[in-house]
């Protein structure tokens, strides 16, 4: 029973989905696509799954990776068709592969994201917000379960671009995936807090692809 | 995804209940369809999503080529707000579309303190909640469920309800909505020609009067209305479609598992219970059928619990052969079986054994009376004994807490018979420390009540339901009996109480008190978080009806109730009987032990009640 990876998308409605639920989600679809996940021994039993780097209700990605074992040893390449075809709308099974490498080791994230500004011009909007993230230090307050801190996000973001789109703007940034996590949300978030005029009115994100410390492509 | 709910979706609490797009959901090319149905649930997406005639319908009704039947649900407070902010429109899951551009809504109303959300539901879809203020032949509204069986307190607002059982009579009245809506008839039309399909009640039809008394002095019938409506049933519970490939939600609902209907009816005859009469005859499966059908839902939906559905299951004669045939598939693959609506009189160690293989947690048993003669007067064939004996089983057994429910107010109770709900208490107790496996870890003995509701085609549709203050008091003599440390007590209010019995045995003045309600912020009222009583019972006071004349008043045997035109199958004459029956303590044998010619086996045309 060795240790598999998938790789999948998840886009359109199912960005809804919560990470509880997907967790619960990915198990039916593998009953359903006839495979048998390993279950861990004990008086109660739980499948041997787990999705790295858990995503934001309303966040979009083509890049999630989960960790699982099999019961059954079916072959690698039919599986993502079969999975997907037993998944709800906007779950896509896209590669599953014996992984090299622990999902710790992921350590940036690419993301591209739109902002939406509904009653002020987004044309001169992309200057002004690539000029913000010039800055050397962005300090946040962050609320967490332990209160109110302070935080300085721009370490955890390694770059980051906004250039004019149709829509809005467009932002494309590489963030630190662990140690520290960023959540995109929070570089507009960081307007909100310090420079509102540019602030967008919605800002949505998608995740493109997983890194390593060294910014190889992580599989 | 509509712009506007793409900013509200992150914002609310568990999203996505509001999404759709769950595996298996059905989705039909609008273009090629005829019959855009809007099957409306009124409450919570989680709730609705449990239903299982909600699965069952869903499943028939989209088996007609010309029709796409959608999900809409109702949104909890953050989403309702959010869309009333935004001015978004409900809409249904599978397409998103907006309620106003479907031909027809249907609603499944299983209990009677949904009828807010039934006007709330056609208010956020911007439809006029009153027939009478619909002209035209769409949309349609009508609506079915165990609440519908009166459906008078809701009458203004539906153009008919469906009596009984849908899964024909349903596909019966689309198909005639169909050629209707081809051939341009009115819509009073088209409500003559529906009243024609058997379980089909069109309020309309029927104009009641009444007496100075306030009762209902006659319900007079407009031409083309039928003498009474029948309600339908399924004969063949074999070959009746079952749902088996239903829509999996991607977000946990209540219950998440697959649900295999042993049977339709009871055997039992409980006089207080509304749906061992209203679902009369009984009809059961093959264990073949449903082992058959278990494996293939298992493997359609993927999920890893089983429950075997009715109202009573372990009345089901072949459980042992069912459950035979489910294991051999189910334990291999750590799929549970569970099996609601046990009964203590024929609890057996032996099937709990098998079903419940790894949690031994709390049993639930619902005992109703506190004393013998009171279980006797009520038709509930439970003894003491038999509850201690199914008891000391489980203590054995390694279970270590037991639920027992009751209900305070049934007719004939005295301050005695509640006396002796703490009495049992205590005798549980005393068999668990005589019994337990396990007595390091302690016990739990809950006991709950509430208060007693009247309902209407049970044979104590005649009754009066106590008031709130007697029902305190009540509550006031058990806890007061109640003094075991391991002993809790619960006891829900009695206002909801007393507003479902309001509205259970209603006629059609309550309309207008529940748009009252409804205008004055009145929506998901079977949730403690939005009901109300104050609302109601102002809303009673605006419109001058008096709520004690519903809930709280004795029918004379000759009186016209407001839901006479509606014949369930068992006459009302046995309804009375064991009305007598009751004020006599004499219990009333099981359909199996004996027949009690009670008519329900009058509306199978060939097939026999297998009671």
């Amino acid at each position: 029973m060795d240790k598999l990876r998938l790789r999948f998308s998840k886009t359109g409605r199912a960005i809804y989905i919560s990470h509880l639920d997907l967790m619960r989600t990915m198990q039916r679809s593998f009953v359903r696509a006839g495979y048998r996940l390993g279950y861990s021994e004990g008086f109660n039993p739980h499948a041997l799954i787990s999705i790295a780097l858990p995503l934001s209700v309303g966040t979009e990605s083509l890049c999630e990776l989960m960790d699982f074992r099999l019961e059954d040893e079916p072959e690698l390449s039919e599986m993502p068709g079969r999975l997907t075809e037993k998944m709800p709308e906007g779950l896509e099974a896209l590669e599953v592969y014996v992984p090299e490498r622990k999902a710790a080791q992921i350590k940036w994230l690419s993301v591209e994201g739109l902002f939406e500004y509904d009653r002020r011009p987004a044309a001169d909007m992309a200057a002004r917000l690539n000029e913000f993230y010039s800055r050397d230090s962005i300090v946040i307050t962050k609320r967490t379960k332990r209160g109110e801190g302070e935080s300085d996000i721009r370490p955890a973001v390694r770059g980051i671009e906004f250039a004019p789109s149709d829509l809005g703007v467009a932002v494309k940034m590489t963030v630190s995936a662990q140690e520290p996590t960023l959540n995109p949300e929070l570089t507009a978030d960081a307007l909100r807090q310090l420079a509102p005029d540019i602030a967008p009115d919605f800002a949505k994100f998608t995740r493109i692809e997983t890194y390593d410390a060294d910014m190889g492509v992580f599989r | 995804m509509d712009k506007r709910l793409e900013r509200i979706l992150p914002r609310v609490q568990k999203p996505a209940r509001y999404t759709g797009g769950e595996y298996n959901q059905i989705i039909k090319d609008k273009s090629k369809t005829e019959i855009r149905l809007a099957f409306c649930f009124p409450d919570t997406y989680e709730i609705g999503m449990s239903n299982q005639g909600m699965s069952i319908l869903y499943d028939t009704m989209n088996s007609l080529g010309y029709v796409w039947c959608e999900r809409v649900f109702a949104p909890w407070g953050d989403m309702y707000g959010e869309m009333k902010k935004a001015g978004i429109p409900l809409y249904a899951l599978e397409s998103g579309d907006p309620v106003s551009d479907f031909d027809a809504v249907a609603f499944s109303i299983g209990y009677e303190m949904a009828y807010t959300t039934v006007l709330d539901m056609l208010d956020m879809s911007g439809i006029p909640l009153r027939s009478a203020d619909r002209p035209d032949l769409t949309p349609l509204v009508f609506a079915g469920g165990s609440a519908c069986v009166n459906t008078e307190p809701i009458a203004d607002f539906v153009d008919l309800t469906v009596i009984g059982e849908g899964e024909e009579m349903n596909n019966e009245l689309l198909a005639l909505f169909r050629r209707a809506k081809a051939e341009g008839w009115t819509k009073r039309e088209f409500l003559l020609e529906a009243a024609k399909i058997g379980g089909v009640y069109v309020p309309s039809l029927y104009r009641p009067e009444y007496s100075a008394d306030g009762t209902v002095a006659r319900i007079e019938r407009l031409p083309g209305a039928p003498e009474r409506v029948t309600k339908r049933i399924i004969e063949d519970m074999d070959s009746v479609p079952y749902p088996l490939s239903p829509i999996v939600p991607s977000t946990e609902i209540v219950h998440d598992r697959v649900s295999l209907e042993l049977f339709r009816g009871c055997i039992r005859g409980c006089r207080f219970c509304q749906a061992g009469h209203i679902y009369r005859p009984v009809r059961a499966k093959k264990p073949e059928t449903l082992a058959e059908q278990g494996k293939t839902l298992l493997k359609n939906t993927g999920y890893q619990d089983c429950t075997l559905l009715s109202l009573s299951s372990s009345d089901y004669k072949k459980l042992p052969e069912l459950l035979d045939g489910l294991q051999e598939y189910c334990e291999p693959r750590s799929i549970g079986i569970s099996l609601p609506s046990l009964r203590a009189d024929n609890f057996s160690m032996d099937i709990m054994e098998r079903i419940q293989k790894v949690r031994k947690s709390g049993l639930t048993f619902a005992v109703e009376g506190g004393s013998q003669r009171l279980r006797d007067a009520i038709n509930k064939n439970v003894s003491e004994e038999e509850l201690l004996n199914t008891c000391r089983i489980a203590f054995e057994g390694g279970w270590n807490g037991v639920k027992l429910y009751y209900m305070l107010g049934l007719p004939t109770e005295t301050d005695d018979d509640i006396r002796g709900i703490a009495q049992m208490a205590n005798d549980v107790l005393h068999t668990w420390r005589e019994y337990a496996k396990y007595k390091n870890r302690g016990v739990r003995i809950t006991i709950s009540t509430s208060c007693f509701i009247p309902k209407p085609f049970s044979p104590f549709q005649w009754e009066a339901q106590i008031t709130m203050d007697e029902y305190r008091r009540r509550v006031n003599i058990l806890r007061d009996s109640l003094t075991a440390r391991n002993v809790s007590y619960k006891w829900h209010d009695p206002d909801t109480s007393l507003i479902e019995a309001v509205l259970s045995r209603g006629d059609r003045r309550l309309c207008a008190v529940i748009e009252e309600v409804w205008k004055n912020g009145g929506r998901l009222d079977a949730w403690d978080d939005y009901f109300s009583f104050s609302r109601w019972m102002q809303a009673f006071a605006d419109c001058g009806v008096d709520p004690a004349f519903y809930a709280n008043r004795e029918r004379a045997r000759d009186e016209v109730l407001p839901w006479s035109v509606i014949d369930v199958g068992v006459r009302e004459d046995h309804l009375w009987r064991e009305r007598e029956r009751c004020y006599e303590s004499v219990l009333s044998p099981d359909c199996r032990k004996q027949c009690s010619a009670c008519g329900a086996s009058g509306l199978l045309k060939g097939g026999r009640c297998d009671g």
